[in-house]
């Protein structure tokens, strides 16, 4: 039921009610709504009720294991939110003068030296407020320095088959064409075409490091030589840095930039479409691009860094500084855990996936890259399974629900046929991925002996399978009145 | 097994193509493309008129898993489109061969043709993916 649905005319919630009425003759006449917006009438209890009940049907990671590859949808440790949350921070005007905001500036800065020893980089800038705003970030950047050194003809950017759909698209938003590279049958570049394509036109190199087929590249050291001897630079997407935090640096593999996800590797939930935070780390020679503000500090104090300081800065990104509350949690969760304790994230975010994938293998589903070892995440192809007993990735996906498990990433990457990319994070405990086999053990027999069971999962939900091939061929999404009710609101 | 009829000729990226006989040519995605893609959703044609090189990307076809590129077999000059997918996309899941073509071109060097494979070939592609 949606919430328009339980209004009636006149009830009103005082939580919610303005506390002066505007004046509607200060909007310009064109501006102004010929009918009232068909808004919900309900009290407060019918608000608190609707909201509460829609929170108890979502799988959340509160509740459920959740692995959805290439998200890390991993516990955030309740205190990261409490700190953030204290009302020096949360009261602070976001104009208020660098005097009363030596606080928080000394958070800003100490994370962005957190941030610059973790990932290798010379320089970092925590202005981007979203994973994609970094990326777009990043390719600008790398953009703002051929374009400073005349070299205007280096207009290309090359993107593995296997990238994020993010990555081809904040490439051709920064005025690149993209030209994609293809992946060889073990999972890494395939280092030939790679050198068949650079030239003259590189801009650079777009990869995700393990990349998204949850491998990583063993060859990251020649494709890095490979692109920088042709004149183009390295960009690595930050999306799987849950895998080698503390481990490896993008720095020391040769990238010159980097965005990192910090609302997913750095203690804020994720998964919602926002807000995020995508911070960019550099190496020197793009130092002067990053954009602002950037945190400094000096025998005064700290200071904002802005366009008189940074005059070949690709600019700010966001009114302020980025979304102060994610960059908080991710100061506080880098200060708990410190650097022995990333490492730690790492170990173990990779032996849940390896002990996954070998308890799988051994339960006889097919791994999609048998002979690698696995990152934070690794694929299963259920190829087999859809030809053998006619139940495709989808309805397996569908069935998980009903044992209670988040389904992992259906269909991705592209380049695996019927596949799931699973990632159970460091945060589960063994006994919740022997739980995962189980299920998924349970689901494969059924899919033999009775495999309607799992063509028309789920059953135990309070909504059963959706027709999404009818939701995407007529879209419909507005909610329109019922005649009564739009009557009784006139 | 996949329907493959060997009248067509085929891509790697699992197109087929027709031979009109007139300097021009009917392109579709293959059975086996449809089968792969699931339901699909949506179908963005080529302008006709539009220029187009041998794999340049030409038209978009999505299904609720994907949405992948359909690239141009040859070169030549867009001189038809299928209007019945803009309403109807599953037709190309329904009669991916006969109701489901997707664009004609007129061929700039009709000889290309021959550096498609046959369905012979196709199948061999379909067998080494698989």
């Amino acid at each position: 039921m949606l919430i328009q649905e339980h209004s009636r005319p006149g009830r009103r919630a005082t939580a919610q009610a303005p506390l002066a009425t505007p004046d509607p003759a200060e909007l310009p006449p064109a501006r102004r709504r010929k009918q009232r917006a068909a808004l919900p009438e309900v009290s407060e209890l019918q608000a608190v009720r609707h909201y509460t009940r829609l929170s108890q049907q979502n799988f959340s990671i509160d509740t459920h294991f959740y692995p959805l590859g290439s998200c890390t949808m991993k516990y955030n440790p309740r205190a990261c939110n409490s700190l953030a949350s204290l009302p020096g921070f949360l009261a602070r005007h976001p104009a208020a003068p660098e005097s009363h905001s030596q606080g928080i500036m000394a958070c800003l800065h100490e994370l962005q030296a957190m941030l610059k020893s973790v990932t290798g980089m010379h320089a970092v800038s925590l202005a981007p407020a979203a994973g994609a705003q970094g990326e777009l970030a990043g390719v600008m950047m790398i953009r703002a320095y051929h374009d400073a050194r005349g070299d205007h003809a280096r207009r290309e950017m090359l993107v593995p088959d296997a990238a994020h759909g993010t990555n081809p698209a904040s490439a051709i938003m920064a005025g690149f064409q993209v030209r994609e590279v293809p992946t060889g049958r073990d999972g890494d570049v395939d280092i030939d075409a790679l050198r068949a394509v650079v030239g003259p036109q590189t801009a650079g190199i777009m990869l995700t490091n393990p990349s998204t087929v949850g491998v990583f590249d063993r060859n990251i050291q020649a494709i890095a030589k490979t692109v920088h001897e042709a004149g183009g630079l390295l960009y690595y997407d930050g999306a799987n840095l849950n895998a080698i935090l503390g481990k490896v640096r993008p720095g020391d593999m040769g990238f010159d930039v980097i965005h990192m996800n910090l609302h997913k590797t750095f203690s804020t939930p994720h998964g919602g479409g926002g807000p995020g935070a995508g911070p960019v780390g550099v190496s020197k020679r793009l130092e002067p691009y990053l954009p602002i503000p950037l945190v400094e500090q000096d025998d005064d104090g700290y200071h904002w860094l802005d366009e008189d300081d940074r005059p070949e800065s690709i600019g700010r990104l966001t009114a302020f500084g980025g979304n102060m509350g994610i960059l908080l949690r991710a100061y506080i969760y880098a200060r708990l855990l410190g650097a022995e304790g990333m490492r730690r994230v790492s170990e173990f975010a990779t032996l849940n996936a390896n002990y996954l994938q070998a308890r799988l293998r051994a339960a006889g589903f097919q791994l999609a890259y048998p002979e690698r070892r696995a990152s934070h995440e690794f694929i299963v192809t259920l190829k087999k399974e859809a030809k053998d007993f006619g139940v495709n990735t989808m309805d397996v996906a569908k069935r998980l629900l009903d044992y209670g498990y988040h389904a992992p990433t259906t269909y991705f990457p592209l380049l695996v046929p019927e596949c799931l990319l699973i990632e159970p994070t460091e945060t589960e405990p063994k006994e919740a991925l022997d739980g995962f086999v189980e299920a998924m053990i349970k689901i494969r027999a059924e899919a033999e002996h009775e495999p309607e069971t799992v063509k028309q999962a789920p059953h135990h939900l309070p909504v059963r399978r959706l027709d999404d091939v009818r939701a995407a061929r007529q879209l419909d999404v507005a909610w329109k009145p019922a005649a009564s009710l739009a009557d009784s609101q006139r | 097994m996949s329907n493959i009829p060997s009248e067509l000729k085929y891509t790697e990226s699992h197109e087929w193509v027709k031979d009109n006989g007139d300097g021009t040519v009917t392109v579709g995605i293959t059975d086996h493309a449809q089968d792969a893609l699931g339901d699909l959703v949506f179908v963005e044609l080529p302008e006709i008129g539009k220029q187009v090189a041998a794999k340049d990307a030409c038209a978009v076809v999505e299904s609720v898993k994907a949405a992948s590129d359909i690239y141009s077999p040859l070169s030549g000059e867009v001189v038809g489109a299928n209007d019945v997918l803009d309403g109807a996309p599953e037709t190309i899941n329904d009669d991916a061969y006969g109701e489901g073509w997707i664009f004609q071109l007129k061929l700039s060097d009709p000889s290309q043709l021959d550096d498609l494979m046959d369905a012979g070939g196709y199948e061999q592609l379909l067998a080494d993916e698989g």
